[in-house]
């Protein structure tokens, strides 16, 4: 190999982007309050490394085992009951927000101005239920009914309902018109023009976003546990607190089961009623 | 009824197992809410419904004075900072577990990374936040740290995919040439990959905008601590401010994500 001054002919611009990237960064540390150093004094590396022996041996006590799994079959309910009181929400949303079905429309391709105002106006309302993130709806919902699954089913069904209305209403817009506007152009209603005209089209879609998010749930009602809203998490939350990390082992190993459980039994349903 | 419709073809047959599922399905439904310790009295009843109100009301008007949205926009910078620095912590794990991930280091190593980096990523941030709170004390570096922890995961698989689908043949030929393995990844590998792996790494980072905004409730730094700590005293005007922030800090980042894909597309 000759020896040349630069091997490397795009030097200077790395080491100018390295600089711009550091003196970037600088802020972001002293913002976020990052002190590795923090993590290695005395006593957190004590307590740390109590936790973490704790943490090797997982509880397996009978007693502890069965709670976790009541708890864990409690995160599953909230997901079901709450998803399923977001389709008692969202089903009619989508009725009324899906642009298909307006029947003024129809001939003219302008809406009454009546009903394009209602159909904006639930548009917003929806956007507002999905931009508030569902912990914090479970925040609120805690303080309004106190502890408890109910908090959580609250919040899951006013987030995915103006989840599961937008994309429904989206999948059924996406498909072909032709059916829907033939039969509301025959003077058929609104609600036989959706069952006949657009939903046979769209139906696998349907069903197989409303299992995954079905999943999403089990994800996040699990994760709601810890502002108070039941479930696994709010265990998980306690033990933590408490330090046990023997608990804390068991509980995010079923967690990470559940999970892992939930992605195949959704998978499964998807390819079975997709 | 094919007597009354002569004309129509007899509806498809439904097999039993789908008939079975469905049965499964709201056996599940039911299940769920006959189990479940609801109140149903705070659904429906007029109480309940008057103190929401009293409790939405408490919300308006917003706190609006100087010094509390200075505060508030204190933490807004946090909760950009913390999501900022995990994802890049997170980008720097991930670079050398996907080496290992993408089968470089053998098999054995390749499934043990993988089953590794499976388990750092199904365990949500939040997760992640109330145990690194044990480690790292009150404050946004358990919330970087925990995103850092997550994001690994993801990104880690990311990059491990993508340094397996880049085309071997640039790096082959420079390594028979005589290149030594760290070099001939470095100039022919990774610049094939590094375009796919940063805007990964972009995505990751505004999904973790979202997640460091709500983080903070179990006590890991930024608005969403503010929110828990404003809640948890009962002042609802700042609370509303608060979370009048986080969907203001949402939108932004959703309109700029969209923004930069439009121009990177045209």
């Amino acid at each position: 190999m000759t020896k040349v001054a630069h091997p490397d002919p795009a030097w200077r611009a790395r080491i100018t982007a390295a600089l711009v990237f550091i003196v970037l960064l600088y802020p972001l540390l002293v913002a976020g309050e990052f002190k590795p150093w923090l993590l290695f004094d005395a006593q957190s590396l004590r307590a740390a490394g109590m936790f973490l022996r704790d943490f090797l041996t997982p509880s397996i006590e009978p007693e502890f085992l069965a709670m976790v799994l009541r708890e864990t079959w409690q995160t599953v309910a909230i997901a079901s009951a709450g998803l399923t009181l977001a389709l008692l929400g969202a089903i009619p949303a989508t009725f009324v927000i899906s642009e298909r079905l307006s029947i003024s429309r129809l001939g003219t391709g302008r809406m009454r101005p009546m009903a394009a105002l209602v159909r904006q106006l639930l548009r917003w309302v929806l956007v507002l239920l999905r931009s508030v993130p569902e912990l914090v709806w479970a925040l609120l919902f805690v303080r309004i009914v106190g502890l408890g699954p109910t908090a959580g089913v609250l919040a899951i069904a006013l987030s995915y309902t103006g989840m599961l209305a937008k994309v429904y209403a989206e999948i059924l817009e996406s498909g072909d018109a032709h059916a829907t506007d033939v039969l509301l152009a025959n003077g058929a209603g609104r609600l036989p023009a959706l069952l006949y005209g657009a939903l046979p089209e769209s139906s696998a879609e349907l069903v197989s976003y409303t299992v995954y998010r079905w999943e999403c749930a089990i994800r996040g009602s699990a994760v709601m546990g810890f502002v108070g809203a039941g479930g696994l998490g709010q265990r998980l939350d306690e033990s933590t607190k408490m330090m046990a990390g023997g608990e804390v082992a068991t509980m995010l190993l079923v967690f990470v089961l559940l999970v892992a459980a939930a992605d195949l039994v959704s998978k499964f349903l998807r390819r079975r009623l997709g | 009824m094919s007597a009354s419709h002569p004309y129509l073809p007899a509806p498809p047959r439904r097999s039993a197992g789908t008939w079975l599922l469905m049965l499964g399905i709201v056996a599940l439904v039911v299940a769920s809410f006959a189990t479940l310790p609801l109140q149903w009295s705070a659904f429906f009843t007029t109480e309940a419904l008057a103190s929401a109100r009293e409790f939405l009301e408490g919300f308006a008007p917003p706190e609006t004075s100087p010094a509390f949205l200075q505060k508030t926009l204190g933490a807004l910078g946090e909760t950009l900072a913390m999501s900022a620095l995990g994802t890049l912590l997170a980008a720097l794990l991930a670079l050398p577990l996907a080496l290992a991930g993408a089968g470089r280091m053998g098999r054995v190593a390749r499934a043990a990374v993988r089953l590794l980096l499976n388990v750092l990523r199904s365990i949500p941030e939040l997760v992640w936040a109330a145990v690194l709170l044990v480690l790292a004390g009150l404050g946004p570096m358990a919330g970087t740290l925990a995103l850092a922890a997550h994001t690994a995961g993801v990104l880690g698989r990311l990059f491990a995919d993508a340094l397996e689908n880049v085309e071997p043949l640039a790096e082959q030929s420079l390594r028979t040439n005589g290149a030594r393995p760290l070099a001939a990844f470095l100039y022919a590998t990774l610049p094939q990959a590094l375009p796919q792996m940063l805007s990964y790494t972009l995505y990751r980072w505004e999904n973790n905008i979202r997640a460091a905004a709500v983080l903070g409730v179990v006590g890991a730094g930024g608005l969403g601590q503010m929110l828990k700590y404003h809640l948890s005293l009962f002042q609802m005007p700042s609370a509303a401010t608060v979370v009048i922030a986080m969907l203001v800090l949402v939108a932004l980042v959703d309109a700029a994500s969209y923004a930069l894909r439009r121009a990177l597309m045209r």
